[in-house]
């Protein structure tokens, strides 16, 4: 049988991290739940362990790539062969977890693939966040579609399912900053196939979101150079 | 001018012993101060040889001396600055490599240490 792990990274969500944990449980009875704690400094993996999840908690923090890849890296050690990221701000519905699984084992008509992303817009449904997301999603569409050579709706969702041979790329190689985009574009070079499995998006439980116009500016910039450099890295290759 | 030539010269005396003194008391590892070195003592060698530093500035369109010293200077600390650009990236990525191992190993001990408790 199948292992799948669901795995949340989570940097300060006490608020909103058990009853993720706890949604995922119900949706997915007998699923282990590890969640990667990225150092925070409130009681984010108390509630995680009071809710059932197991924990990995990272000894200073390393940002939303480095905290994935650690728990990707667990998972292929523990011989996993499916996972499933979901944010611990609980804007990703648990519910949508199933359909995510079905899709990476390529069950039903499903062309079997490596990634499957949950995507707020693949059916044309999802409501965008905020204008300044908003700009940045039509903005990477646009940049990506020739880079890949198919639309992606949601190329900035973090909601994202990934079997092992991807496991194995990704927890020998991830990026560490603003990663859902490069990692599309990594698997591309790869000649690997990700899908897109309409996903329902919720507001945040807690807290606030950190997007200001200057850090959107800055995550264009610096996954612009991201995509660039990974372009290059793998045309430099063929040669 | 020759007074700024004096003042390069200075700087880079100054320099070459702050980085001996850091190297001294393991402020500064030995392969680091090692560009850090260099760069001071093309700058003195330049501020003291004026013949040379004419040299280099005609060759960059430059007739001026203490301006093609200050220019060389800044193309030195330039790359300086690059190569610890390249080091400190080394470092974080061993840097993250080593908490993500840390972590991992942390938690394969405690499901290692529950799965032996009684009662699990």
């Amino acid at each position: 049988m199948s292992k799948l792990l669901i795995l949340i990274p989570a940097f300060n969500e006490e608020g909103a991290i058990g009853g993720v944990v706890n949604e995922v449980r119900a949706v997915m009875p007998g699923i282990p739940v590890l969640v990667v704690d990225d150092c925070s400094v409130d009681a984010t993996v108390h509630k995680a362990r009071a809710a059932g999840a197991k924990v990995l908690s990272l000894p200073h923090h390393l940002g939303l790539g480095g905290a994935v890849q650690a728990g990707y890296r667990l998972a292929f050690e523990l011989d996993y062969d499916y996972v499933i990221r979901v944010d611990g701000d609980g804007q990703h519905d648990p519910r949508d977890l199933p359909k995510m699984l079905e899709a990476l084992e390529g069950k039903g008509e499903r062309e079997k693939c490596e990634m499957v992303i949950g995507s707020r817009f693949v059916d044309g449904s999802g409501a965008h966040s905020g204008w300044l997301r908003a700009i940045g999603i039509v903005f990477f569409r646009a940049m990506l579609r020739p880079i890949i050579g198919r639309p992606v709706h949601d190329p900035t969702s973090g909601f994202v399912g990934v079997n092992r041979t991807a496991l194995s790329l990704f927890s020998r190689s991830f990026p560490l900053e603003y990663p859902e985009i490069e990692a599309l574009v990594v698997l591309q070079r790869k000649r690997f196939r990700f899908v897109e499995v309409p996903c329902r998006m919720r507001p945040r439980r807690t807290g606030r979101s950190t997007i200001t116009p200057f850090r959107s500016l800055y995550y264009m910039v610096h996954v612009l150079l991201g995509v660039f450099v990974n372009v290059l890295k793998f045309e430099g290759r063929r040669k | 001018m020759d007074r700024l030539l004096n003042v390069m010269t200075g700087f880079s005396v100054l320099l070459i012993g702050m980085v001996l003194l850091s190297v001294r008391r393991a402020h500064i590892r030995v392969e680091y101060s090692v560009s850090w070195l260099a760069a001071a003592l093309v700058l003195l060698a330049l501020s003291r040889w004026r013949a040379l530093l004419d040299r280099i500035g005609s060759a960059m369109g430059i007739n001026d001396a203490p301006l093609a010293l200050l220019v060389v200077t800044g193309a030195l600390f330039l790359l300086v600055l690059y190569r610890l650009s390249m080091m400190i990236s080394s470092l974080k990525d061993a840097n993250i490599a080593l908490a993500q191992r840390l972590a991992i190993l942390e938690f394969r001990l405690e499901s290692h240490e529950e799965a032996k408790t009684p009662g699990n």
